[in-house]
């Protein structure tokens, strides 16, 4: 569904993507760990578009990419929940998940927002607070309520877990997997590389900028190197 | 207290004028960071345009709706061809673009029109209506009536249409616009046309009281940046207060020490503002998070 070969990607000189390769299939879970500033979030920036990339090729459904704008690629189906949440704090809850949709604003979008709460029943009592108002958690479920309303079929997940209390990351893993159930294909950045790979089926490890180990996520589970680096075992 | 009145009411006249200028560059940064200083010649274009289209024998609204049009393009212009192409350089080389921006249109103008000084007739006659002792111009209820309107209609744009949503969105966190789909240039590019279009109408409005010329712009753009300074930059409700007071507070200065000092006010304002009040009455410090 998702083809990424060989993309670099660089701030200014300095590059942080030494040429990525990596694919998800449709209805896959797929997870990418690594340390800080391996270059997991510039992967995601490039993939939907928001950070320019100098070389390698990107397709989507067998379409290439590369070149669409980030509102084109909304457009073809891929969604980001970018990592912290940022949601837009001075609107209400409602108009950032009805800005979520608007790519397809001419849309009927009630069902959809039946849908989003039907997922996240606690933003129901927020619909008319401004989103700055809310908990973390709460922050975090309008993040991906609001990115669901785009009707994505490849969902981008940046850290979701970040700063959540543990029993917020069993919330979150739990609407991941049922996302997953609804047919939704979803690439997953983590740190919390134990709760990603236990959810995911297959993953990719990102050191420095280059894919160093990929494989089924139990595999890579017990993978001596990623129990020492990243599970802490 | 006859003379008070006639303070307050040349005050709010042109503190109008400064919070509908201020409110242009509050649009513009908040929707790009830039603070564009050619927003005086968005004043002057909309004075002048009128003024020359007049002369040539069109009836007055439709001069003036031509010279709203034309500096709402001339907005458009300068973010099509000198903002646009500047894409992802520092906000102060955008500044210096507007800075440019507006030396070349005050030079253009020079050419295109004259060096003179122009009026327009006012649109309700110019016989003041006396009021406690004090004599308000017609054209003062006009400007504040229309700067009224035109704050409530932009008020209304953004709080009730997802497209003025789709700014604020813009403006709060321009990464998450551009994931959710956002076409953020195209953001900009209408702030720059509503800011021209805001200007345009400011110096339409002012033009019978205050006269125009081709320079006209830069004073006013001045006084209209003490305001949304004074304001808060970036916040509309501070824009619009600023330019208020700021009018207010000159029509004080010009009344009760010398219309000499007049319009150092502004001036002073600013430093005051920049020394104690930095984030000015409404704006929020900026708070990084890291």
């Amino acid at each position: 569904m998702l083809s990424v070969e060989n993309v670099r990607s660089a701030y200014g000189r300095i590059e942080v993507l030494h040429g990525v390769t990596l694919h998800v299939d449709a209805g896959e879970i797929v997870t990418l760990i690594g340390a800080n500033g391996a270059g997991k979030t510039t992967l995601m920036h490039a993939i939907s578009g928001v950070q320019p990339v100098t070389d390698g090729t990107m397709k989507f459904e067998g379409r290439s990419i590369g070149q669409l704008s980030a509102h084109a690629r909304v457009e073809a189906g891929i969604s980001q929940v970018p990592e912290g949440r940022q949601v837009f704090e001075p609107l209400s809850v409602k108009d950032n998940l009805r800005l979520g949709a608007w790519r397809r604003r001419s849309a009927d979008l009630r069902q959809d927002l039946a849908h989003v709460i039907e997922l996240f029943p606690m933003l129901e009592a927020f619909m008319e607070k401004p989103a700055g108002t809310l908990s973390g958690g709460q922050q975090q479920m309008l993040a991906i309520g609001r990115a669901l309303m785009a009707k994505p079929r490849l969902l981008l997940l940046d850290e979701p877990s970040m700063g959540l209390a543990p029993k917020l990351v069993d919330q979150v893993l739990a609407v991941i997997r049922s996302l997953k159930d609804e047919g939704l294909t979803i690439l997953l950045v983590e740190q919390n590389a134990g709760a990603a790979l236990a959810i995911a089926d297959r993953a990719y490890v990102l050191e420095t900028g280059k894919v160093t180990l990929s494989g089924a996520a139990a595999d890579i589970h017990r993978d001596r190197r990623v129990q020492e680096a990243y599970l802490g075992i | 207290m006859a003379e008070l009145l006639q303070f307050i009411s040349s005050g709010l006249t042109v503190g109008a004028i400064y919070a509908l200028v201020a409110l242009g560059f509050t649009l513009i940064y908040k929707a790009s960071d830039i603070i564009n200083f050619a927003q005086g010649e968005f004043v002057m274009l909309g004075g002048m345009t009128t003024v020359f289209v007049a002369m040539a024998g069109v009836p007055l609204p439709l001069a003036a709706l031509i010279a709203v049009v034309a500096t709402t393009a001339t907005g458009l212009a300068l973010h099509r061809f000198a903002i646009e192409p500047a894409r992802g350089a520092s906000p102060v080389v955008l500044i210096m673009i507007t800075i440019g921006a507006s030396i070349f249109l005050r030079g253009v103008a020079q050419i295109v029109f004259d060096r003179r000084f122009h009026s327009l007739p006012p649109l309700l006659g110019a016989d003041p209506i006396q009021l406690g002792g004090a004599a308000i111009l017609p054209q003062s209820l006009v400007v504040l009536a229309s700067a009224t309107a035109i704050v409530t209609l932009l008020w209304l744009f953004v709080d009730r249409t997802l497209l003025g949503k789709a700014v604020i969105a813009t403006a709060a966190n321009r990464l998450a616009a551009r994931l959710i789909g956002v076409d953020t240039r195209r953001v900009v590019a209408l702030s720059f046309g509503i800011s021209a279009a805001i200007g345009a109408v400011a110096g339409i409005l002012i033009t019978p009281i205050a006269l125009t010329s081709y320079d006209a712009g830069t004073l006013l753009a001045l006084k209209g940046f003490a305001a949304a300074m004074l304001g808060g930059i970036g916040s509309a409700a501070g824009a619009v207060v600023g330019g208020v007071l700021i009018g207010l507070m000159e029509a004080f200065a010009a009344g009760y020490v010398s219309s000499n000092y007049k319009d150092a006010v502004a001036f002073l304002i600013i430093l005051v503002v920049l020394i104690s009040i930095p984030q000015g009455l409404f704006g929020r410090a900026k708070v990084e998070r890291v």
